[in-house]
């Protein structure tokens, strides 16, 4: 029985986006069933967390059919983490859109859309399977093609089209990659393939294919010469569907690209070097990107793209600690970036814009929103005893004890971008919160201010949430660095999830 | 017949290419129609061809006892075909509506500013 609890996660989602269905034009129930349904996918992801924490990997066989004949869903400590935070973003963004979304959105299939790209992301973190993978990536991808045009403004379209093009082309280089690796093997269970992949004679023929994957897993994770769709289409949905986005989407592939690469495929000399200076090349210009936009959505998207290339560069070092510092980064960012557009959505409605040149005055007027603010900015830009401290540390370790050329150019390349993103957000204070209102917008109504309590609960409630969760992962690093730690020990030794799905090695 | 395949594989990738570079967004959106389903041959293909052997156990055996074709590039098929139907379809649709409110197919026209952008 307690195998089951590794669908919950899928089929609560499943479930609670059907129920929405029957709401159709109905805002009112939906918010309060989406509610209750991140609700329970946080209980049933702290669950299945403390399972696989005390009794290792747990495996399901759909329809018991046994690997590696049927479909498997493994959680392991990364994908129940994984899901663990997703469903912390879930529950925020779900109590964000109660009043950060407009009825008429929430009318059109709104929450049930929502819950549909939930129930995706589980998915994929929960599979065992490449094709079923694939699968999950297209429920995810179609369910946020959706979400992001919804509204249908000229802007949105525009992104939207962007979007939605270079995610097909993303998906059609998986299958290819895919199709090749059936070819090769016969066989399409993750830890089946772990055993066989080792074993082709052609050892070519697999770098290309692990090549294929990493372009395919790049565009979905926004990494160097494959990114602009990002910052092209990322500001243009409502705050609350750009939260979702920047939190989990191109996270997806980033976990997709760690579970490849540490157990399907082992990156040669040759591959770590590419990766390497990708993911500087995905610092350099996510940071200097990020100085000259003016608007803080474009701003926050750019820092996304910057941050990407920590973590694939810790996935190219390739040690327990870089991959360790990687995945912390992950947890770290995962709910970081959710925060920064769920602030972003506050800052619009009150100062009905997100542009900087225009924006002012807020730690005036909202001082206490103004220092809660302040907890997310130093956690992101990672001063000492907050979050983003510690898997820097990490990174930093793991490229000083790597002492090949690029190795020491990831380093700089990091304190680099890290600095950029510091002064980054130093304008971004000095400019939304220190500078006076500018003359010609203090005739601007706020439409914050006029909110009932609840809504200006809803509204706040989920950053100070995301915010406390940040808080506790950096003054608690203990705990999640074990956790990270164990992480990258299973990545780097995949046996003991090789025999939880195979029964055998 | 593999030979054939392979050759068609690499007309429907190449054309698929070609056309993923041109402005025009139909044919953008016609160039990914054209690669996925050159994908979705070459499942066929490295699944291998084996003509004319269903994999069904003969009544009086009841274990394979010679070569069949494998069944499951069919089931891969089959579901990607599905897949790229839903979003394809959905992607022809915001292409209309794209058209209505840009009155243009030019992917060079996507980039009206924004009021906010200064």
């Amino acid at each position: 029985m307690m195998q089951h609890l590794i669908i919950l996660p899928v089929l609560v989602h499943l479930i609670t986006g059907t129920v929405n269905l029957f709401f159709w034009g109905k805002p009112q129930p939906q918010r309060v069933i989406s509610l209750l349904g991140t609700f329970t996918a946080m209980l049933i992801a702290f669950a299945l967390f403390n399972q696989v924490r005390s009794e290792g990997v747990m495996v399901m066989h759909a329809a018991n059919w046994k690997a590696p004949f049927g479909i498997s869903f493994v959680a392991d400590t990364f994908s129940s983490s994984m899901v663990l935070f997703t469903s912390f973003a879930g529950f925020a963004v779900s109590l964000f859109s109660a009043a950060g979304i407009s009825a008429v959105r929430a009318q059109f299939a709104f929450y049930p859309i929502f819950h549909f790209l939930l129930m995706g992301l589980n998915g994929a973190f929960l599979t065992g399977d490449l094709f079923n993978l694939y699968v999950w990536f297209e429920v995810i991808i179609m369910a946020s093609f959706v979400l992001i045009t919804l509204g249908g403004s000229k802007a949105q379209m525009e992104g939207g089209v962007k979007y939605v093009s270079l995610n097909l082309l993303a998906s059609v280089i998986f299958l290819t990659a895919i199709a090749i690796v059936y070819g090769l093997t016969g066989t399409l269970n993750l830890a089946d393939l772990a055993i066989t992949l080792p074993n082709i004679k052609n050892q070519g023929l697999i770098n290309i294919t692990a090549l294929l994957f990493f372009i395919g897993f790049g565009i979905k994770s926004a990494v160097f010469p494959l990114y602009f769709w990002l910052p092209s289409s990322y500001h243009t949905p409502p705050s609350a569907v750009a939260a979702i986005f920047a939190g989990l989407l191109t996270k997806v592939g980033i976990y997709a690209m760690l579970r490849m690469f540490t157990l399907l495929f082992h990156p040669d000399a040759f591959m770590t070097a590419i990766i390497l200076i990708i993911s500087l090349a995905t610092m350099l210009t996510g940071a200097l990107g990020a100085i000259i936009k003016t608007d803080l959505k474009r701003m926050f998207s750019y820092l996304i793209i910057c941050h990407i290339g920590y973590m694939v560069g810790g996935l190219a070092l390739f040690t327990q600690a870089a991959l360790g510092g990687a995945v912390f980064y992950l947890f770290h960012d995962m709910m970081i970036k959710t925060n920064l557009f769920l602030i972003a959505g506050v800052i619009k409605k009150i100062r009905g814009t997100t542009n900087m040149p225009k924006l002012g005055g807020l730690y005036h007027s909202y001082p206490k929103f103004a220092l809660l603010v302040a907890i997310v900015i130093f956690s992101l830009a990672g001063t000492p005893p907050l979050s983003g401290f510690w898997p820097k540390i990490y990174l930093f370790q793991a490229g000083f004890a790597n002492t090949s050329w690029v190795s020491n150019y990831y380093v700089i390349g990091l304190i680099f971008s890290s600095l950029v993103t510091l002064f980054v957000l130093a304008k971004m204070w000095k400019e939304v919160f220190w500078k006076k209102l500018p003359d010609t917008q203090i005739h601007v109504p706020d439409h914050f201010q006029p909110l009932s309590f609840m809504k200006k609960l809803s509204l706040v409630l989920p950053i100070i949430f995301l915010a406390g969760i940040t808080l506790y992962i950096g003054l608690d690093a203990e705990r999640v660095l074990t956790v990270a730690n164990d992480i990258a020990k299973e990545m780097l030794n995949p046996k003991p999830y090789i025999k939880a799905v195979l029964g055998h090695l | 017949m593999e030979l054939l395949l392979v050759i068609m594989i690499a007309i429907l990738y190449a054309s698929g290419i070609f056309m993923l570079l041109r402005r025009s967004m139909v044919r953008l959106l016609m160039g990914i129609i054209l690669i996925g389903n050159g994908a979705n041959l070459l499942i066929f293909l490295l699944g291998g061809i084996t003509p004319g052997k269903p994999p069904v156990i003969a009544e009086t055996k009841s274990v394979f006892t010679e070569a069949y074709a494998d069944p499951v590039p069919q089931a891969l098929i089959l579901t990607a075909i599905v897949i790229s139907f839903g979003i394809q379809s959905f992607a022809i649709v915001l292409l209309r509506q794209v058209y209505r409110l840009l009155e243009s197919d030019d992917l060079d026209d996507l980039n009206t500013p924004l009021e906010e952008d200064i």
